[in-house]
């Protein structure tokens, strides 16, 4: 029902062969993948392998040495700055740390996309901020400054901030690094929650395997040697059928 | 967020026995222009309804914009004492009100109020301005303190850091310097021509161009400007680190931070302030001798004479002083408030802001101080 367009089963990011790196040195090359729409997916690797790298290409930060990045049939890096702009309106980034603007409070840290993207009132927006913090726990916080609140706080103000436009696709940078398990496991279940409902796609950049196992849809694994993708799939098969023993290594903290 | 234009969002309502069906219709999007709420849904009480239910088959497409309009229903039957059946929403309307619905972990407490009145922000201002004034008697202390360790050799202090910061406030700092002090002598010397001549005393503009900038002026200006230049990037520095726990981490490694980072700083500033403030003085005489030789056509020989004779070295001594405390008053506050700063990129910039101002401050109320120290002191 939400977002109706003909192309229901395309994928909501396709990657056609995709180098990151800098200058001349080559962090990740040949990176071919589809993010299906709707999924939660997850590009996951050893600490070192280059996922940040790879998403700051994804999310429009850093211009990939070769390769595409599709969002449905437009490649990202050959649009117009226009077009560009029109795309990242599409999709929505949460940081590591939050990655909050400091000098405003938490509801217009989340309603800063709107007023700035849609021809929406003051008053709308600001109900539109407190129903994404509600979303992410965080009733009655709206006026907080993020310097006033904790750093897993920080880090659900900014899921809300990355959800504020209805974005079709959310990425989501280490989610749940720097959080307790549980805190942790909440994340999870309000990640689940919110594709749910909302129907959006979600990219995770992350190796917490408990995390990746409990939501996963899909994923790929990233090896700094190889300096490619060397698994795709969903994760908890992965674990069980992989005959890679670098995947099974990954996958089982070492145990294979 | 869909690039096709979507039907327009439609509301209408019809009511079923005692029960009031809502039926939205069209695209409820961010992007849409809602209808006004028909007459039925601001009064369902009167007219008998004691419940609302949803009829959605009309409705396309729907985002966070349609959930705010479920949210805020259903505040208002909740307050008229009406029931609302989610039974008919989207499957995902109804998980995500689920969600916004679930307990927050705790209540939030207020914080502490943004808006104060204007008697108690004046009072707020005059404790904090007290309080700052407190703060930079006792970290200047402070620094004397590890001063002394550093002259019995036991201060934990890296020479090569004072080399470079006193490179990064002297010698950089020359070209702002030299402008600002040419200025301020051409300046003094053609005002002061102005009343001078009317008494046929042109050559005396020398004087007062020499005696305004070795007494006051050179150490002031040149103050202001480390003051804006220095104290500034002392502050941020000082300021980001802290932000990054990086001053923290000084502690936890049992590196005293008043060592290791504000005594440099503070040393490199007492050092070369003064030595500024004699540059500024030989550029604000030649400023002022600028106007002298092409304005007045006074001779170089007896502009120079004109200006030893106004000033000695005592004079020159007394700028240099307050120069000297200048640069303790400027180092101290781009410092503390450095080590004040709070953890994120807005309270390094109130920490920068508030290192000029206490700065400048404190090099007026000094510069008044000494001045009538002097006086009473007769030099």
């Amino acid at each position: 029902m939400r977002g109706a367009g003909n192309d229901e089963d395309d994928a909501a990011v396709s990657v056609r062969g995709l180098s990151v790196g800098y200058g001349k040195h080559v962090v990740q090359r040949d990176l071919d993948f589809d993010i299906a729409r709707g999924s939660i997916f997850v590009i996951m690797g050893p600490s070192g392998c280059g996922k940040s790298t790879v998403l700051r290409a994804l999310i429009g930060l850093l211009e990939p040495l070769a390769g595409e990045v599709l969002f449905g049939a437009e490649n990202f890096w050959d649009a117009s700055p226009e077009q560009q702009d029109h795309l990242r309106r599409r999709f929505g980034v949460m940081y590591q740390g939050g990655a909050l603007w400091s000098s405003m409070t938490v509801a217009e840290n989340v309603g800063l996309p709107l007023s700035e993207h849609t021809s929406l009132d003051a008053a709308t927006i600001r109900r539109l901020a407190e129903l994404k913090l509600a979303l992410v726990g965080l009733k009655g916080f709206e006026d907080f400054y993020p310097a006033e609140i904790s750093g897993g706080m920080n880090k659900r103000v900014g899921v809300a901030r990355a959800l504020a436009l209805d974005p079709a696709v959310v990425f989501f940078d280490e989610p749940s690094a720097g959080l307790d398990p549980l805190s942790s496991r909440r994340l999870d279940d309000t990640l689940l929650a919110l594709r749910d409902g909302l129907g959006c796609t979600m990219v995770l950049v992350t190796h917490e395997l408990d995390s990746i196992f409990a939501i996963a849809d899909d994923a790929i694994l990233l090896d700094p040697q190889a300096g490619t993708l060397i698994a795709q799939g969903n994760p908890r098969e992965l674990r069980e059928h992989s005959t890679d023993a670098r995947v099974r290594r990954f996958l089982l903290r070492g145990a294979a | 967020m869909s690039e096709t234009t979507p039907a327009a969002a439609a509301l209408t309502t019809r009511t079923d026995d005692t029960r009031l069906v809502v039926c939205p219709a069209g695209a409820w999007t961010l992007a849409a222009t809602l209808p006004a709420s028909p007459a039925a849904l601001h009064a369902p009480e009167p007219a008998g309804v004691t419940r609302i239910a949803f009829d959605c088959t009309g409705l396309t497409a729907w985002d966070s914009r349609f959930v705010v309009f479920v949210r805020e229903l259903e505040e208002r039957c909740a307050a008229a004492g009406v029931a609302l059946e989610r039974d008919d929403l989207p499957q995902g309307v109804r998980r995500l009100l689920e969600l916004a619905d679930a307990a927050p972990e705790r209540a939030a407490e207020s914080p502490g109020g943004h808006e104060r009145a204007f008697l108690r922000e004046v009072g707020l201002q005059v404790i904090a301005f007290v309080r700052s004034a407190g703060e930079l008697i006792e970290f200047t202390g402070a620094a004397a303190v590890a001063f002394g360790r550093l002259l019995r050799g036991r201060a934990r202090f890296r020479v090569l850091d004072m080399l470079r910061i006193m490179q990064d406030v002297g010698a950089e700092a020359l070209p702002i310097v030299s402008l600002i002090s040419i200025l301020v002598g051409l300046i003094l010397a053609y005002i002061g021509s102005l009343q001078l001549s009317q008494f046929g005393a042109d050559e005396y503009v020398a004087n007062l161009v020499a005696i305004a900038m070795a007494r006051e002026m050179a150490a002031m200006m040149t103050g202001i400007i480390m003051a804006g230049r220095t104290g500034a990037a002392f502050a941020a520095q000082l300021g980001t680190m802290t932000a990054n726990e990086e001053i923290d981490a000084l502690r936890t490694a049992a590196i005293p931070p008043m060592e290791f980072l504000v005594l440099p700083r503070l040393l490199a500033l007492v050092l070369m302030l003064p030595l500024l403030t004699v540059y500024a003085n030989l550029m604000g005489i030649v400023g002022g001798a600028v106007v002298g030789l092409l304005l007045l056509d006074i001779e170089p020989l007896q502009y120079l004479v004109q200006t030893r004779g106004a000033v000695d070295l005592g004079d020159f001594a007394t700028g240099l002083i307050k120069a000297a405390a200048y640069g303790v008053i400027v180092a101290v506050s781009g410092c503390l408030r450095g080590m004040q700063c709070g953890r994120s990129a807005a309270a390094v910039g109130a920490a920068t802001t508030s290192a000029v101002v206490t700065g400048i401050v404190f090099i007026v109320v000094c510069s008044a101080t000494l001045t009538v120290v002097y006086q009473v002191l007769g030099i």
